[in-house]
């Protein structure tokens, strides 16, 4: 029998961990964590259904369980040698696996907002990010602001450390449009009278079912949506926020004082991917995700033959897309394992740098 | 009279050189501000004079500040500048001997050799013969040393050699086949009448056994003074104008004559000093990550050929290393930043905020604080800054806490010199309002202006003068610990403001300060630049990698700089955390 070891334990990692085990294969799925689920796990509802993150999470363990998947939690890969077509990778606890074919699912990290310091982060109380706003949902606690007042004001600022050249990331995080507007609707639905306001540069709606969530938002929440970019914030001596917008649609500089802030954090290439890049002498792209063979066709290959991808390690996405991505990659890993033609089908080059000014 | 045909190309050449120097310069020093002219003058009767002797000494034949980029670098530009200036010395002094005679023909030290067969009649005849030919052979190993350098300049410390344009070239090979040329001559016609040294007696003797010396000796002389020729012809319009410009820039300089606010004949002697060496080329960090020609050599090579690119005026980081690594001293930053005042570029921003801003009123405190916009920017550096002085008793007037005009710097650093005057104005309206005496401010950026430009009439200090003020009057007090840090020095901190020492001494109270490879004047752009209009964000960030690598290189606990510029930058890039020294002050008090 045929082994794999599957990298990271988020939503990809543990759906194609699933299929493949269906499919005959013997797999170890590790996860650094000390439980499966990844980022999920930090979120409460999710866009645009409303639904809990959790089902969605419990649905992914019940195929890991159910296809007995070796799971190794609060595991690192410390070590890999390549010999010929197969792979032998040690963990912390010192485990060998041996295997025939290695699946990366080392998902994202959410961009650190301190870096982005004139948004006053870790700086001035009442600046949340969106992970943040998760968790207190998660929690039933109600959204105060540090002093324990009902905020009657509350501002998203979407991409934050995402589409933003000095912060060394010009792409967009695709997830975060649409988080702000599932959490100005649900700061909405808990304080009713609060005054909502997104700053954004474009909205980004582009799922199924997200102009609608959008459309929502401007109908039945009012919150309202200012085009502009966020310059600077600053604390006032009662701890309220007051920002400098420069509203481009309006064009003009505009100034407006909210009690909480809320950031939309963007997603960075993981820890985990630059650790297994240099652990496996994989290339990353121009924005540090992995850098698959072909941007159309093979998105789930690396040039390391034996050596596939999954989920946001290559880019952000959405819960589904993510799923999706899942199961094709265990598709690709199992017509490469069972020598069928296909997995040698060959794209010309193409060169990503192309687009981004190098001179 | 000694003479034969071929002195002529040598002469006219001398002749035409002179004629063209003289009128530039004389054209430069009308053009010169009234009261810089005044200077140059009675510099004439001033110790001014006898420091640019001892500075032309030093920089123009010695080159010392070229040793201090490499040895090799030094040994060539000495052994052509001061090995030349001593054949010219002796040859002079030799043919006073020679002729017993005070005046003589100018060329006769050139072609000495040619007209003067008995050698062994005046006093100290063989001394002199060795001298000169050891001279000649300093001067034919220097010309070896400058065609090997065009080659493998990697051998000379540099990455890279300057581009050269015709002009360049043709004074260029000119100057190569000077000596070998001169060697030549000498060589034959001591093959022939047995008056050469140690080197061309023996070439000529070595070269009589197998060449027709008779018929080579007359050719070789007129190659040689044709070469002369070339040479002088090609001089004004080449590199080699900075040997006789330079001169004239040092005893200006000493004059204190500087570069200001604009063009005038002053900046004309400094342009035409430049050697073209193409020291700066590799200084200049935009050279590692563009192939751009628009270091200060290109920079002010457009200017001479009057074909000055906008791109090449707004492509600079304004970081000083050019200026401080050049040899001539030519400060070339500045010169770029005045040259952007031609092109007044609007945004279309308006800066009616500037006249609408209510200033805050006086306070009865003598320490105004000024974040700066940067400041307001990354807000824990103001924050220390209100901690430290909470806690350490001072009252101060916090001038621009509730939003700052801009200071004007970034403005005019684009060449918008006359909206960075309005704000200018409101913000000297704004300090002088406030009542304080001594000025401090958070970035370099302010800081520079307020120095430079605003004539405020009280002491303006950065906050790393004034936390160590406060720390050696025991107003604050540092606790040591066993962190170890790296400092990064801001260009306009360090380069422009020449304030290097403040920031180490309240690291040094914190933690250990460790070295890094380039520090102090000779330190990095963190790649930042609000002065660069033209380089792409993500080369400036190669950069700032390229910088981080060099202060990381000895795994610090944290990374110190003293500039909310610099700070942000750095921030975006690094692996350990990224400090202004106000933060590390505020940390450890
Ligand atoms: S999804 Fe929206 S908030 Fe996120 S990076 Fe893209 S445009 Fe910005
Ligand atoms: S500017 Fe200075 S360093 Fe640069 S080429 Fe000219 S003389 Fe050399
Ligand atoms: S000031 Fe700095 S960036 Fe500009 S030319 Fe000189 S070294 Fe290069």
């Amino acid at each position: 029998m045929k082994n794999i070891v599957v990298i990271g334990g988020g939503i990809a990692g543990m759906e194609a961990s699933a299929f493949l085990a269906a499919k005959g294969y013997s797999v170890d799925l590790i996860e650094k964590n000390d439980t499966l689920g990844g980022r999920l796990a930090n979120w409460d509802r999710l866009f645009p259904t409303m639904r809990r993150g959790s089902e969605v999470t419990e649905f992914l363990a019940e195929g890991v369980m159910q296809e007995a998947v070796k799971v190794h939690l609060s595991a690192d890969i410390v070590r890999v040698e390549r010999h010929h077509d197969t792979f032998l990778l040690v963990t912390t606890q010192g485990n060998e696996l041996h295997c025939d074919a290695i699946l990366l699912a080392t998902g994202y990290d959410l961009f650190d907002a301190r870096r982005k310091e004139e948004y006053g982060y870790g700086i001035y109380d009442n600046v949340i990010t969106s992970a943040d706003l998760e968790q207190i949902f998660s929690s039933g606690r109600d959204i105060l602001t540090q002093k324990g007042k009902k905020p009657s004001r509350v501002g998203f600022v979407h991409c934050v450390g995402s589409r933003d050249e000095k912060a060394g990331h010009t792409y967009c995080s695709k997830v975060c449009c649409v988080t702000g507007v599932k959490q100005a609707i649900e700061v909405k639905q808990q304080i009713p009278d609060a005054e909502i306001f997104n700053f954004y540069m474009d909205l980004r709606m582009y799922g199924m079912h997200f102009e609608a969530l959008y459309k929502k938002a401007q109908e039945d929440f009012n919150v309202q949506f200012v085009r502009g970019r966020l310059s600077e914030a600053a604390e006032n001596l009662d701890g309220s926020l007051a920002l400098k917008v420069e509203d481009t649609l309006a064009g003009r500089p505009m100034k407006i004082n909210v009690d909480l802030l809320v950031l939309l954090v963007g997603c960075t290439p993981s820890e985990g991917t630059r650790k297994m890049a240099s652990l496996l002498g994989l290339k990353l792209g121009f924005n540090g995700f992995f850098k698959t063979t072909d941007q159309h066709t093979m998105t789930n290959y690396s040039d390391i033959p034996g050596v596939f991808f999954a989920g946001t390690c290559i880019g952000p996405n959405t819960i589904t897309n993510a799923i999706t991505d899942a199961r094709a990659a265990a598709t690709a890993i199992d017509i490469y394992l069972s020598g069928n033609q296909l997995a040698n089908r060959k794209m010309k080059p193409h060169e990503e740098f192309w687009l981004y000014p190098s001179h | 009279m000694n003479y034969n045909h071929f002195v002529i190309p040598f002469a006219a050449g001398a002749l035409i050189l002179f004629a063209i120097l003289v009128a530039r310069y004389a054209y430069w020093i009308v053009q010169m501000p009234r009261s810089d002219r005044r200077k140059a003058w009675t510099g004439f009767f001033r110790p001014a004079f006898f420091r640019s002797l001892w500075e032309v000494f030093r920089e123009s034949l010695i080159h010392k500040k070229v040793f201090r980029v490499n040895a090799m670098l030094g040994w060539m530009h000495m052994s052509f500048a001061f090995g030349w200036f001593l054949l010219i010395i002796f040859g002079t002094i030799e043919t006073k001997f020679h002729k017993h005679k005070v005046f003589n023909m100018p060329y006769d030290p050139i072609f000495l050799r040619y007209f003067e067969h008995d050698e062994k009649q005046f006093f100290f005849s063989q001394g002199f013969s060795f001298v000169m030919d050891f001279l000649l052979l300093i001067l034919l190993a220097a010309t070896f040393l400058a065609i090997f350098k065009r080659i493998r300049s990697r051998f000379f410390g540099m990455k890279r050699t300057t581009r050269l344009i015709l002009g360049d070239r043709i004074a260029l090979y000119s100057l190569w086949s000077v000596f070998p040329l001169r060697f030549l001559a000498e060589s034959f016609t001591s093959g022939l009448h047995h008056n050469g040294g140690f080197l061309t007696g023996t070439a000529g003797i070595a070269f009589s056994s197998f060449l027709p010396l008779q018929q080579l000796e007359l050719p070789a002389w007129w190659a040689y003074s044709s070469a002369l020729f070339v040479f002088f012809v090609f001089l004004p319009f080449s590199r080699y104008n900075h040997i006789p410009t330079e001169l004239f820039l040092i005893f200006l300089r000493n004059c204190g004559i500087k570069t200001s606010g604009r063009f005038s004949g002053f900046t004309e002697f400094e342009i035409y000093s430049c050697s073209r060496c193409g020291i700066c080329i590799d200084k200049c960090q935009l050279a590692e990550v563009r192939p751009q020609q628009t270091q200060a050599v290109y920079f002010l090579q457009q200017i001479r050929r009057n074909i000055l690119q906008p791109q090449t005026t707004f492509n600079c980081l304004q970081c000083g290393r050019c200026t401080e690594f050049c040899p001539v001293g030519i400060k070339a930053d500045t010169l770029r930043s005045i040259k952007r005042t031609d092109y007044s570029l609007e945004y279309g921003f308006s800066y009616k905020y500037a006249e609408e801003k209510i200033p805050p009123p006086a306070l009865p405190v003598d320490v105004g604080y000024f974040a700066g916009c940067m400041t307001h920017l990354t807000p824990s550096i103001k924050i220390a800054m209100e901690n430290i002085m909470k806690k350490a008793g001072v009252r101060y007037h916090f001038i621009d806490r509730d939003g700052t005009v801009c200071c004007g710097r970034p403005l005019s650093l684009s060449g918008n010199e006359r909206q960075a005057r309005l704000l200018m104005r409101e913000n000297k309206y704004i300090i002088r309002n406030s009542g304080i005496k001594t000025l401090v401010t958070s970035c370099p950026i302010c800081l520079r202006v307020f120095r430079e430009s605003y004539d405020l009439g009280i002491e303006v200090l950065h906050h790393s003068q004034y936390l160590l003020r406060l720390a050696e009057e025991g107003k604050i007090s540092l606790k040591p610990t066993d962190a170890v840090f790296a400092y990064h020095d801001p260009c306009d901190l360090g380069r422009g403001l020449k304030i290097y020492e403040e920031p180490r001494m309240l690291i040094a109270r914190c933690g250990e300060l460790l070295h890094t490879q380039q520090e102090k004047n000779e330190a990095l752009c963190c790649g930042n630049s609000l002065a660069d209009f033209v380089t792409p964000e993500p080369r400036k960030q190669e950069m700032r990698d390229h910088t981080l690598q060099e202060l990381l290189l000895n795994n610090p606990d944290a990374l110190i700089t003293a500039c909310p510029l610099c700070k942000k930058s750095l921030t975006y890039g690094s692996n350990v955390p990224v400090k202004d020294i106000a933060e590390l002050v505020a940390e450890n008090q």
